[in-house]
């Protein structure tokens, strides 16, 4: 497949691991970050941990929208199902997301709510038309590469007066959370990043530059096939060893600095930042997360149904917290793949493929085993 | 729910729509987030959204530096042998 097999071949992966073998320093240690979580997926699946030297080592980032999701907003969404009878569409990663009272949109849908999973926010909008009876809200979640859909289903909606739509809006800013990660006091130490794929299309290089030229940073945009992650770990070595912190960016064949601006446009037209918003793991980020702008507050299933976000903590066993700011690893967690699995997770980052414990559940903990 | 794979347009169908062929399944998506989308065009597809076109020149480029030598110990050679 054209832009796929190329990017995954055994043999220039090889290369690379050669070349990460020569130039990382055995003196040195490099501690970097992936924050997206296709990039922790691509190097669970692909083995690529076991391809780079053992003094580089690859922390997992929060970059995942499930697993930053803190329960109370999946409250929010199964309070809605359960208690004000609306249809309430969302994306299939969420359905399994652990809430309250021993719940999920699953275990609501399977008690009787009206819980659908959607692909696109236009099947969101489809179901409102088809229903007009009825109020459907769709639970935004995710980071800058699923927030210009939702802004163009507002416009739409807008524009066809569909005034059964709404959406509990939990979409959340990659920047705010990188700067909340080098904030976390006794944080884990981070030598460079491994910037995202896909939220960078939309957003570009340029959001980055302050990481490299205020915190000192290396940060190297990579696509999301097992050869751009390690080439993006190779240009990160090779700027350490340099001394140098700079924004470059591995994946130019999808990535501008200045990102999609027409996406961007319709973000600025429909959202504008939140004061605050509870992330999982992070606690309470200043400016991290968007809201409906006024003029559209019709769409605004906060406002419609008057359903306030109330703070839950994490199961006292769940590690999920520590894992997501980079400070724990999945098999340091006591109920990793023993009482949470995927099959019956109790934290979110054994979830979404995407998340640390699911990706090192479903490849990574074959390679301990072995070893 | 990050994990696409770029996908080739093969119908532009009305409004603002396509149909890709990802990996030989045909899936109609919108093209709303991007501007001069054609048929061959190869983009990047995200719960049903094309939210960048691929740029072939920039993807043999980055191919080229995959296969890239040891260039360090390279021009250490270099530098040495003058």
């Amino acid at each position: 497949m054209k832009y796929v097999d190329e990017f995954r071949d055994g043999d220039l992966a090889k290369n690379i691991a050669a070349n990460l073998a020569r130039e990382a320093d055995p003196k040195r240690h490099y501690r970097l970050m992936e924050f997206c979580g296709g990039h922790t997926h691509a190097i669970s699946r692909y083995g690529l941990a076991d391809l780079l030297p053992a003094h580089v080592r690859m922390i997992h980032g929060p970059g995942c929208p499930v697993c930053v999701l803190p329960i109370g907003r999946v409250d929010q969404a199964t309070r809605l199902a359960r208690e004000q009878g609306v249809i309430l569409c969302t994306y299939a990663d969420t359905v399994r997301v652990p809430a309250s009272d021993n719940l999920s949109l699953m275990r609501a849908k399977a008690s009787g709510a009206d819980v659908r999973m959607i692909y696109s926010t236009q099947d969101a909008l489809k179901v409102a038309r088809d229903n007009p009876g009825r109020e459907v809200v769709f639970l935004a979640i995710g980071f800058e590469t699923t927030t210009p859909p939702t802004a163009v289903a507002i416009q739409q909606a807008a524009a066809e007066g569909l005034k059964n739509f709404s959406i509990l809006c939990d979409h959340v800013l990659t920047p705010a959370a990188m700067h909340a990660i080098l904030a976390v006091e006794g944080g884990v130490s981070i030598d460079g990043f491994v910037g995202p794929a896909h939220v960078s299309t939309v957003i570009g290089s340029k959001p980055y530059e302050p990481f490299a030229d205020d915190y000192g940073k290396p940060v190297v945009i990579a696509g999301f096939e097992p050869l751009d992650v390690m080439q993006a770990i190779l240009m990160l070595v090779r700027q350490i060893n340099e001394g140098r912190a700079a924004v470059e960016n591995e994946f130019t064949r999808a990535v501008t600095r200045e990102g999609n601006l027409k996406a961007q446009q319709l973000v600025t037209d429909v959202f504008e930042l939140r004061d605050v918003f509870e992330w999982r793991g992070l606690g309470s980020v200043p400016k991290s997360a968007l809201k409906l702008r006024p003029k559209y507050a019709a769409f605004d299933a906060e406002l419609k149904f008057k359903v306030d976000y109330v703070a839950v903590p994490d199961n006292k066993a769940c590690e999920c917290a520590a894992i997501l700011r980079g400070q724990k690893r999945p098999q340091e967690c006591k109920i990793f793949g023993t009482v949470c699995t995927p099959e019956n997770p109790v934290g979110s980052c054994m979830v979404s493929s995407e998340g640390a414990c699911a990706a090192h559940y479903s490849y990574g903990r074959f390679r301990e085993s072995a070893a | 729910m990050c994990l696409a794979i770029p996908a080739r347009i093969e119908e532009l169908t009305t409004p603002g729509n396509a149909i890709v062929n990802l990996g030989g399944v045909r899936k109609e998506i919108s093209l709303a987030l991007i501007n001069d989308a054609a048929v061959g065009d190869y983009v990047i597809v995200h719960v049903g959204y094309a939210l960048q076109k691929l740029d072939e020149e920039e993807a043999l480029r980055t191919l080229e530096m995959f296969a890239e030598m040891g260039q360090i110990d390279e021009l250490r050679s270099e530098l040495g042998a003058q």
